[in-house]
């Protein structure tokens, strides 16, 4: 009961310790997949078709987790799909934490006819279907790694904004933020060194769980065929693959969803796990 | 009045919100490099038959003016002819309109029973490992989208352990003259249990994958809410009066912990209707988000104009009723 | 003598630790009469009454002691029962009228509940009950008023009706925690007075929780000083108002205002009294843990 401080720090140092270990797999996953991969993720071997994991009966060496209905190894496109994932989850995070970031920010604490029309736009996008204006917007760039990331942008920007802009106002009701206008400090810096700082954790873990919303919706995308083209193996693509040989070849399915899952899940945890470390209030 | 003035100034916002999103549809998918008319005809059509569709669809005029025509026709009532299905927009939007309310509905029960349940068990159980377990299981269901639940569910419930249907509305082998589209209810309305039984059966993983994440924001926030409510001084003012914990919780606390949690899953309840356009192509389901997922594949402007449309009229309505719910349940509010 | 609420040797902990709240203390209240705890904030007179009434928070927990209703020893009962006998035979005045009414129940339904529910009444004799006693508080127009919610009443209204409530099963015991504290000055008074009219028509004993010895010498007949959850001197109101025999106690009426002269200069209580009662409370402590 006293220590309830402590109990919540110590089970979000467990919490940052488990994701973050897995988050790091991934990424060096990502950087040795051409030294560590069994085999060429894009090598089809026709005998190889469907051969399940390595303590099943009918296993080969070297498909340790099996191989799909093209014969391809899945451990190896698991470890290549890491780099989409990732890249995926940075650039696409990264810029839409930017966007939403700046757009909440201003919104939030310059007020007026700057709010007005982010809060009309906000209003307007949170009125599309995700999934579906993803979709659309695919149609419209046309496949591939840029487009998706564009997509994710466009779309999900309103998350950061919608949060920033309201912790953004309540900051600037404070009275620090006064007193550093009084001390004669202009709105733009106030902005940038009063409010900014207070906001950073909220916005540490959006953008942590953003990137796994960037994985998942390029795997949404390659779900329906509208991801990047079929020669860079992603993990969206192996699930929807896995998905139509589901009775015939579960491996296909499971290994990459597994993957998926636990990254996704990590990157929240991460992000939470941060907050929590530097929320000045539990520290 | 004042209420009156609110509404007024709601559909005033509304209207603004449903009119930005319909311009903003109509500019995308008017700068889509593939030709929906030619791909409707058969190879070796001539540039003039390709012209003459156009002319017939209105896709040869700006797009300004194709925005005025197409406003004037909604205003009438008509939103056009699928280029792909050739039947009107209205029918095939509102036929499908049915299938994708009922699981959306289906789920957020789901969701209200399972988080309500979480939030309850929780707060009867506060401090103890069973609370820290609620709250582990709650803070991963809300991490993971239901996509990745929908995949879960059915790798468990349909591969591994094959009890539930993972695909469909109804079994292919029922054949009931349905006079609506409305399945659930009117299999309901005409005692046809078995048959309601069937599309209960099918909704269930979907319903399942959408409502975990929902599930789990109730279960998070009622909790925290029913905690503090539990602090205060009516409740332990009941509890001298001789009430146990359990009424306590449920008849003293949980009206007034409610009440933050209903706005929430307002806005939650449009982001699970989001999520039915691909948790419906994931189990193969007739609905609306099935369909509309069709319609950008094919490039049917006037489809998927309508279903975005229609989407973003199911949001507002959904915000305005979960308000309205507000209001009517907090007596400070309605006698203000 | 041994009143019908018998409190013996109850020390009261912070959860998990030695830390006493409560030092041993004991209390005897006789049928009928009222009774005042008085101390300054944090020397332990709610805990008393919480403990009595089964609602200290969780983080508190009552190491050893017996608290005797009516014969019975409260802590040995299973708690469901306990609850019962409590919701039976006492009721609580709470603090502050503003949170002490749910916001989302009406009126009627908050006076009558316990009657239905607990003592078994019929629901329309229940609600004629209410009537009554909101009439002996004062309240006119009581069908309206039971058909409101707490917010449509004022702060001084909602306190009657918790009044009228905590009388309303005919309890024996009411612990009445600072009742007038959170209420403007003029509405004070009249509370105090209402407090007093109620317990004189229905003879009810009352356990008055309070930090002001103004009011304890207008409503209480005997009176509690405690200090570190402990008490240094019970006595007759009327003794204690002569001369108190506990140095602390003294020193704790000199640094009250008198109604009668509310310009003579207050004294606060001096160090050395604060230091030689911390010393005393604090006294039995180390044997007290080892005991444990």
């Amino acid at each position: 009961m006293l220590d309830g401080r402590s109990a919540i720090k110590r089970r979000a140092g467990l919490r940052l310790w488990l994701s973050g270990g897995w988050l790091l797999l991934i990424v060096l996953a990502a950087i040795l997949a051409p030294w560590i991969s069994p085999q060429d993720p894009l090598a089809q071997d026709l005998f190889a078709a469907r051969t399940p994991p390595f303590w099943e009966a009918g296993s080969e060496p070297g498909f340790w987790l099996g191989a799909d209905s093209l014969g391809r190894d899945v451990l190896t496109r698991i470890l290549y799909g890491a780099r989409i994932a990732l890249i995926v989850a940075f650039v696409a995070g990264t810029l839409t934490c930017a966007v939403g970031a700046a757009l909440g920010l201003i919104a939030g604490y310059f007020r007026g006819w700057a709010d007005r029309i982010v809060s009309r736009l906000v209003d307007i996008w949170m009125a599309f279907p995700p999934v579906l204006f993803a979709i659309l917007l695919i149609a419209v760039l046309g496949t591939g790694l840029t487009s998706i990331i564009i997509a994710i942008v466009v779309i999900d920007w309103t998350r950061f904004c919608r949060v920033v802009r309201a912790e953004a106002m309540n900051q600037g009701q404070m009275d620090y933020v006064a007193s550093a206008q009084v001390a004669g400090m202009s709105r733009l810096r106030t902005m940038w060194a009063e409010i900014l700082p207070n906001v950073l954790p909220t916005i540490v873990a959006l953008l942590s769980l953003e990137m796994g919303i960037a994985v998942i919706v390029e795997a949404i995308l390659s779900f329906v065929n509208l991801s990047i083209s079929t020669d860079s193996p992603t993990w969206g693509g192996m699930i929807a693959e896995g998905r139509t040989s589901i009775h015939q070849a579960w491996w296909v399915l499971v290994f990459p969803l597994l993957t998926l899952f636990l990254t996704v899940l990590s990157f929240s945890q991460f992000g939470e796990g941060l907050k929590d470390r530097f929320d000045p209030v539990l520290r | 009045m004042a209420l009156f003035r609110t509404i007024l100034l709601r559909l005033l916002t509304t209207t603004i919100t449903l009119f930005g999103v319909a311009v903003i549809v109509f500019v995308v998918i008017r700068v889509v490099p593939g030709n929906p008319i030619a791909m409707m005809l058969p190879p070796g059509a001539t540039d003039a038959d390709i012209a003459r569709l156009q002319a017939l669809y209105g896709l040869d005029k700006s797009i300004p003016q194709q925005f005025v025509i197409w406003l004037t026709g909604v205003m009438h009532g008509d939103f056009g002819t699928s280029i792909s299905l050739r039947q009107p927009v209205l029918d095939l939007v509102l036929g499908r309109l049915p299938a994708t309310l009922e699981l959306s509905i289906f789920a957020l029960v789901i969701a209200v029973v399972i988080g309500g349940f979480m939030a309850l068990t929780g707060t009867r159980l506060r401090g103890t490992r069973v609370e820290a377990g609620i709250d582990v299981a709650n803070g991963m269901a809300l991490s993971v989208p239901d996509f990745l639940w929908g995949l879960i569910l059915i790798l468990l419930f349909g591969v591994l352990v094959p009890i539930f249907h993972i695909s469909g509305r109804i079994s292919p082998s029922i054949d009931f003259p349905f006079m609506t589209n409305f399945y659930v209810f009117e299999s309901v309305a005409r005692g046809r249990f078995d048959i309601w039984a069937d599309l209960l059966a099918h909704m269930f993983m979907p319903a399942l994958a959408l409502a975990i994440p929902l599930a789990a924001i109730i279960g998070q926030l009622l909790k925290q809410s029913l905690k503090e409510t539990m602090h205060l001084d009516y409740v332990t003012l009941s509890r001298t009066k001789g009430y146990g914990e359990n009424h306590v919780i449920v008849k003293e606390a949980l009206p007034n912990a409610v009440l933050p949690t209903l706005t929430l899953i307002g806005v939650q309840f449009t982001f699970l209707i989001g999520g039915t356009v691909i948790i419906e192509r994931l189990f193969s389901y007739e609905g609306l988000g099935n369909m509309a997922i069709d319609a950008v594949v094919n490039r049917d402007l006037p489809l998927i104009q309508g279903i975005v449309i229609l989407f973003a009229l199911i949001f507002t309505v959904v915000n305005l009723v979960v308000d309205m719910t507000y209001a009517a349940l907090n007596p400070r509010l309605r006698h203000a | 003598m041994t009143g019908f609420l018998s409190i013996r040797n109850l020390s009261v902990v912070l959860a998990g630790t030695p830390h006493r709240l409560l030092r041993s203390v004991s209390l005897d209240l006789p049928a009928g009469e009222v009774h005042g705890l008085v101390g300054e904030s944090g020397a332990g007179k709610s805990m008393i009454g919480k403990a009595i009434l089964g609602i200290l928070p969780r983080a508190i927990e009552i190491a050893e002691g017996e608290i005797l209703l009516d014969g019975q020893d409260l802590l040995q009962l299973p708690p469901a029962e306990r609850r019962r006998l409590v919701g039976k035979t006492a009721a609580l005045i709470p603090q502050d009228p503003l949170t002490a009414l749910n916001p989302s129940r009406r009126i009627g339904p908050q006076i009558t509940d316990r009657l239905v529910d607990i003592l078994g009444w019929k629901r329309a004799q229940a609600e004629a009950r209410a009537v009554e006693l909101l009439a002996e508080v004062h309240i006119p127009d009581a069908p309206r008023v039971m058909r409101s919610y707490p917010h449509e009443l004022s702060g001084g209204m909602r306190q009657r009706i918790l009044i009228a409530s905590a009388f309303a099963a005919e309890p024996k015991l009411i612990v009445a925690d600072e009742p007038t504290t959170a209420l403007d000055v003029t509405v004070q008074k009249q509370i105090l007075r209402l407090i007093a009219e109620m317990q004189s028509r229905h003879g009810t004993a009352i356990l008055f929780v309070t930090h002001d010895l103004g009011v304890v010498s207008k409503v209480c007949r005997s009176l509690s000083v405690l200090y570190g959850g402990k008490v240094v001197e019970e006595t007759e109101v009327r003794a204690f108002f002569r001369g108190p025999k506990h140095a602390y106690s003294a020193a704790l009426l000199a640094a009250t205002p008198k109604y009668t002269d509310p310009d003579t200069s207050l004294t606060p209580v001096p160090a050395e009294v604060i230091a030689a009662v911390q010393a005393e409370v604090e006294a039995a402590d180390g044997e007290w843990r080892h005991v444990r």
